[in-house]
């Protein structure tokens, strides 16, 4: 029928040839050049990232266990998880009090830090280090070197605390102590915040303070109306990472208190990975996972949104 | 009389400054003083109250014990395997990605990569499980290339700060290799990442850094003793005492350390310039 059509035919002629004009055919290459170049990124996103999101959702509508082929149970993990699994609310609990507490207590010390060593001050690579070092150390050997440096009899800090007249703590072995403990420790590892903070605030051109010296403003009001606007996307970005981070927060849990004392430290890594690796319920384990997938998402939005309006983007 | 209130009144300042980060980073490095010391003390001077903060004598002789109850210099040995291998990947798979994502223009390229940028917001525990399934189906457990192979994948943090880097020289450069026939090849070896060497050293640093550091990697993968790398042959250690062996778990731990402050000394300007270039600058 179309080749009878003789308004048809000219036209298929035409994107026949147009695919085959010297500037496509360059277009073409390029795109094929770029795509060779990139491969590894390609195959590395194939293979690590889409097809596990994907089998990991399958999974988490299945009961699977190594031994077994996965089963299709619908959501009946999603609904076991919400109504019928104490120990996750449990673990999500202590998952939040971790985000809500360590992450802006994080950025602030790191911010702290930052405009403190901003000022110009003698030493100033020797402090960095210092600040720097801890969140680059291997996290199994900082995490053991906390245990014994918060033992509640003979680490440094009871110690201090005593001479000080300080209550003594038992830390890591008392439910209500643990996690702020953990909270303590993750704060000593802020100092990659701090460097980033820290870059951020030398770009902040000298004029603008000078102009609101001549309007006679206090430290805290330069600090308020020029320092945290100029650097509020690098707040946000610290606070995105962090967030992300935080809520993945496994290494020290399992290491120092194995969830311990009474499940207050039973953290959602800890608990997925304890459900996929110790109890084999890696169905189970992936409906875990994709839940905080979500809830990473729905809430790193709500802070893009939220923020939109008090993040100052100057150039673009 | 105004410029010289402004004069006291930032004496002021920078002392309070000074004296804040003397206070501060005395209580960031007592960790590390504290783990010190303690790898120090002879076994009757661990528990003591109070403490003894410098031990005397000093006892050197709880480093080769620690050796000695744990082949620590094989986990050492096999972390410095595991991180070499993921550095060489690293350098190669992220050179040609942020090539691709910066000196060729292609159409939909933009696009792309703001595709790889999204990736870093995926959690490591989405994709564990099915990486875990994926990984025993050919084989890989129990061997160290679960913990190599994706580092010569790329990763979207090496990528971007690569092409940051790349997109920073000028184009002109490539047209004229170009002009002389000198193949995308060339360009990338002789002409771009000569260039790109402060960046690449970034790159073999982090990607170091994480492969030594890395525990759930090592602690999914390998059941084999002698495949342990230092994370978990520390954490086997660590579970297995009690606290009277603290002073030799801390020689062990200051033996994981020590090789990370090394290379940090060494490299400092490359770690600042690595974090101000991903500082999220362009």
């Amino acid at each position: 029928m179309s080749a009878a059509d003789p308004l048809n035919a000219p036209v298929k002629a035409n994107t026949g040839t147009l695919m085959l004009t010297p500037r496509n055919r360059r277009e073409l290459r390029k795109i094929g050049l770029g795509l060779v170049f990139i491969s590894p990124w390609i195959a590395g996103f194939l293979a690590l990232n889409l097809y596990p999101i994907l089998a990991s959702f399958y999974y988490s509508l299945t009961r699977y266990s190594p031994i077994s082929s996965p089963r299709f149970i619908g959501l009946f993990n999603y609904e076991k998880l919400l109504y019928f699994d104490p120990l996750f609310i449990k673990a999500l609990a202590n998952t939040l009090y971790f985000v809500v507490f360590a992450v802006p207590l994080g950025n602030m010390l790191a911010l702290a830090l930052a405009v403190l060593l901003n000022q110009k001050v003698k030493g100033l690579s020797v402090f960095r280090t210092i600040f720097y070092l801890p969140s680059i150390l291997p996290l199994v050997a900082t995490s053991i070197v906390w245990t014994w440096l918060l033992h509640p009899q003979y680490g440094a800090v009871s110690v201090i605390m005593a001479e000080l007249g300080l209550p003594v703590i038992s830390w890591f072995s008392d439910p209500q102590w643990a996690k702020p403990a953990l909270i303590m420790m993750s704060m000593w590892g802020a100092g990659w915040m701090m460097l980033i903070y820290l870059a951020a605030l030398q770009d902040v051109p000298q004029e603008l303070y000078d102009v609101a010296s001549l309007d006679g403003a206090s430290l805290w009001r330069k600090f308020r109306h020029v320092t945290v606007p100029m650097i509020s996307p690098i707040i946000l970005f610290n606070t995105i990472v962090g967030l992300i981070g935080a809520f993945q927060y496994f290494t020290e849990a399992y290491i120092i208190t194995e969830g311990g004392p009474g499940d207050s430290t039973l953290f959602y890594s800890l608990y997925l990975f304890q459900n996929a690796f110790a109890y084999f319920k890696m169905g189970y384990a992936s409906a875990m996972a994709w839940l905080l997938f979500l809830l990473i998402l729905i809430l790193t939005f709500i802070i893009f949104r939220s923020s939109a309006k008090r993040v100052y983007y100057h150039g673009n | 009389m105004f410029s010289n209130l402004n004069i006291k009144r930032a004496n002021i300042n920078d002392i309070v400054s000074f004296v804040l980060l003397v206070v501060l980073s005395a209580a960031f490095i007592l960790p590390l003083f504290w783990m010190i010391t303690t790898s120090l003390k002879p076994i009757d001077q661990l528990l003591l109250d109070p403490p003894v903060w410098i031990p005397t004598p000093l006892e050197f002789d709880n480093y080769p014990n620690a050796l000695e109850e744990q082949p620590f210099l094989q986990y050492l040995g096999n972390s410095l395997q595991i991180a070499a291998a993921a550095v060489i990947g690293a350098i190669i798979s992220n050179s040609l990605v942020a090539y691709g994502f910066s000196r060729v223009e292609w159409k939909g390229r933009d696009a792309v990569f703001v595709l790889v940028l999204s990736t870093l917001m995926l959690p490591y525990h989405v994709v564990m499980i099915p990486l875990f399934v994926s990984f025993s189906k050919i084989g890989w457990v129990n061997t160290w290339l679960p913990l190599i192979a994706p580092a010569w994948l790329g990763h979207p943090f090496f990528i971007f700060m690569l092409r940051q880097f790349m997109l920073g020289i000028p184009k002109e450069l490539s047209e004229a290799t170009r002009i002389d026939g000198g193949s995308e090849w060339v360009l990338l070896t002789r002409v771009i990442l000569p260039l790109c060497k402060p960046a690449l050293a970034t790159v073999a640093l982090f990607q170091f850094i994480w492969s030594w550091n890395d525990f759930i990697g090592p602690l999914i993968y390998l059941n084999d003793r002698s495949l342990y790398p230092m994370s978990l042959g520390l954490a086997l250690y660590h579970n297995s005492q009690g606290i009277t062996d603290f002073s030799i778990l801390m020689a062990a731990s200051t033996m994981a350390v020590v090789p990370i402050i090394i290379i940090f000394f060494f490299m400092q300007r490359v770690f600042i310039q690595g974090i101000s270039l991903t500082g999220l600058k362009g």
